[in-house]
């Protein structure tokens, strides 16, 4: 377990090209990973879509109808969802992510990426990237789903949301990355779906306006406005009309940035939570 | 020199700002607040609010696009509203309770239901007179006259009949019966056909005009929603007779209707209890008024999807679109 430390050589800068070697690897390997486990494929379309074909079409009528911006007009329920069930897609592939992460943690395989000489920085920036492009991809796989289910944004919607979605991937693959560093345990990550994904997606505008929650209870109207997966959510949500929503932008931003940040803290291998585990006999 | 394309720019500024005529104006009646709404159907904003008499329903406007008439119901009269200044500029007599009214083809008349009074009106809008008075049956609302003018239909809400009267004798030469309380008659462009829709019947029936037979009944069925909260109301045919638009009240939507078919192709989700229709003179777009969200949709007739809602007065009830820009 001490590996890690045991590198006093002081090494040469690495070059660009070999920064490229690495994060290509990593992609790759993330890419591979996704594409060999058809299963979480269909899975991480099949939640979403559920939620479209069955929970929308039964809540159609009874959320009611009022414009709210950047709707210009009356729209159905599942074109209000949609944005949500994107979020909810990158929220469960953050998620996912970070389990990967206690996966190779505790199978091992962690410790190839852990030795590379490169900084830690940059090899968790570098998965984070890949967990982040393999969410997107399956985002755009939701959407022509959806579009053939009625859910139509326009058509420079589908360019203008993908930013939106990589700044929101991003913010929820650190947080990800952030909890991965305080978990143990691969059995852990049902607390993490209880914990985290759950109450986030709920209190957030994903399934419903926020000031419908509002009028129900003030309480949690406040619980969703701290939320930054709220702010995901409407980042999105104006991207697919061609609106940039400044508040959710810099939300989504600030969080993305202390999210980073910590996650970069906790796995670092001097300061990290990684080491007080160690300390304390925690990563058993 | 230099000066000349700024004089020119603000020239033209001015005039854009000045002047509402660059666009189609939408005049949307506001049964509730006793108004007029004036809405750009360019931009889809409300242009200014005109007072008018108490409970405003039926509208239509002039075909040199100068004057609009409302029917102010509980005021017993039909106001004449000048579109340059939307001033109220006259009033015509139009009989107690007048709802809803249809201008004959060459401009000159009115045909007014008055719905308290089982009577359609025929007024000449020069000289502001009553023509004549045809008896219908019991609470006449839905009016059409056909594109050569010598038909007119008149649907009795209670007596459940769609009744033609040629314009030349003003008297009623068949009487058709139809589905409960028909509220809406409309000719195809080649009056071959005239559509009547049925609040609570459900449906719309077309009737052939060379018989006077109900051909066809059009039914709605939207998923989830009761058949009792679908009621046809308002109809549009477009000007080529392929498409009809049919405004389904508490449904919430404008069904699509191929009018060669007679198939509903789509159900156009706009605002609550949506009540009459108007399209715009080049028939890109058509503009439901949705009563109770209190709010009008723009509805692009090439793809009919819902592009925008615009908030007019309280409980829109008609629309009509100025024929020129």
């Amino acid at each position: 377990m001490s590996a890690v430390e045991t590198t006093p050589v002081k090494a040469q800068p690495f070059t660009v090209g070999q920064y490229l070697v690495c994060l290509k690897g990593i992609l790759v390997r993330e890419g591979m990973r996704f594409l060999n486990q058809r299963e979480r494929f269909i899975s991480s379309l099949v939640r979403p879509l559920l939620w479209l074909f069955i929970f929308a079409a039964g809540f159609r009528q009874v959320l009611g109808v009022s414009i709210i911006p950047p709707y210009k007009t009356y729209v159905l329920y599942e074109v209000y969802i949609t944005p949500g069930l994107c979020g909810m897609i990158l929220l469960f592939s953050g998620m996912q992510s970070s389990l990967s992460m206690v996966y190779d943690r505790e199978m091992g395989n962690m410790r190839t990426l852990l030795v590379s000489p490169f900084p830690r920085w940059f090899l968790l920036m570098s998965k984070l990237l890949a967990g982040v492009t393999v969410s997107v991809a399956q985002v755009y796989a939701f959407l022509v789903i959806a579009y053939f289910w009625g859910v139509k944004p326009p058509p420079i919607g589908y360019a203008l949301v993908l930013p939106a979605l990589f700044l929101s991937g991003m913010m929820l693959c650190s947080l990800g990355l952030l909890l991965s560093s305080v978990i143990n345990k691969l059995e852990n990550f049902a607390g993490i779906m209880n914990f985290v994904i759950f109450p986030m997606y709920f209190a957030s505008p994903a399934l419903y306006p926020l000031w419908r929650i509002q009028e129900s209870s003030p309480l949690l109207y406040k619980i969703c406005v701290a939320n930054p997966f709220t702010y995901a959510v409407e980042l999105i949500r104006f991207a697919f009309y061609g609106q940039i929503e400044w508040t959710s932008l810099a939300v989504v931003v600030a969080c993305t940035a202390i999210f980073l940040l910590g996650a970069i803290i906790a796995y670092d291998p001097s300061r990290g939570l990684m080491v007080r585990k160690q300390d304390t006999g925690g990563n058993g | 020199m230099k000066a000349g394309p700024l004089v020119a720019g603000t020239a033209f500024a001015v005039l854009m700002s000045g002047s509402p005529a660059f666009a189609y104006m939408a005049y949307v009646s506001n049964e509730k607040d006793n108004t007029v709404t004036v809405v750009d159907t360019d931009t889809k904003e409300v242009v200014k609010t005109i007072k008018v008499g108490q409970r405003p329903r039926g509208i239509t406007i002039s075909h040199d696009g100068k004057f609009v008439y409302v029917c102010a119901s509980d005021d017993d009269n039909i106001e004449i509203i000048d579109t340059v200044t939307s001033e109220i500029v006259g009033s015509l007599p139009s009989g107690p309770d007048p709802e809803l009214f249809v201008l004959s083809p060459d401009g000159k008349t009115l045909y007014v239901a008055n719905e308290d009074d089982n009577l359609v009106t025929v007024i000449d809008i020069e000289s502001k007179k009553v023509l004549a008075e045809v008896p219908v049956g019991v609470e006449p609302e839905g009016m059409g006259v056909s594109h050569d003018g010598k038909t007119m239909v008149n649907t009795s809400e209670t007596t459940n009949m769609a009744h033609f009267i040629d314009t030349g004798t003003n008297e009623i030469t068949d009487n058709v019966l139809v589905d409960s309380r028909p509220r809406f008659a409309e000719f195809k462009p080649d009056d071959s056909e005239v559509w009547v829709s049925a609040e609570i019947g459900g449906t719309v029936s077309v009737i052939d005009n060379a018989t006077r037979q109900v051909k066809h009944k059009i039914t709605f069925e939207i998923p989830g929603l009761r058949a009792e909260s679908i009621q046809p109301v308002g109809i549009r045919i477009t000007d080529d007779g392929k498409k009809a638009y049919v405004a389904l009240g508490p449904a919430n939507r404008v069904a699509v209707v191929n009018a060669e078919t007679y198939e509903v192709e789509k159900y156009v989700l706009v605002g609550q209890r949506v009540w009459q229709l108007a399209f715009t003179p080049d028939q890109k777009t058509i503009i439901s008024t949705n009563g109770i969200s209190n709010d009008i949709t723009f509805i692009d007739v090439a793809t009919d999807e819902p592009v925008q809602s615009v908030t007019v007065g309280a409980l829109p009830w008609g629309v009509v679109v100025s024929p020129t820009k």
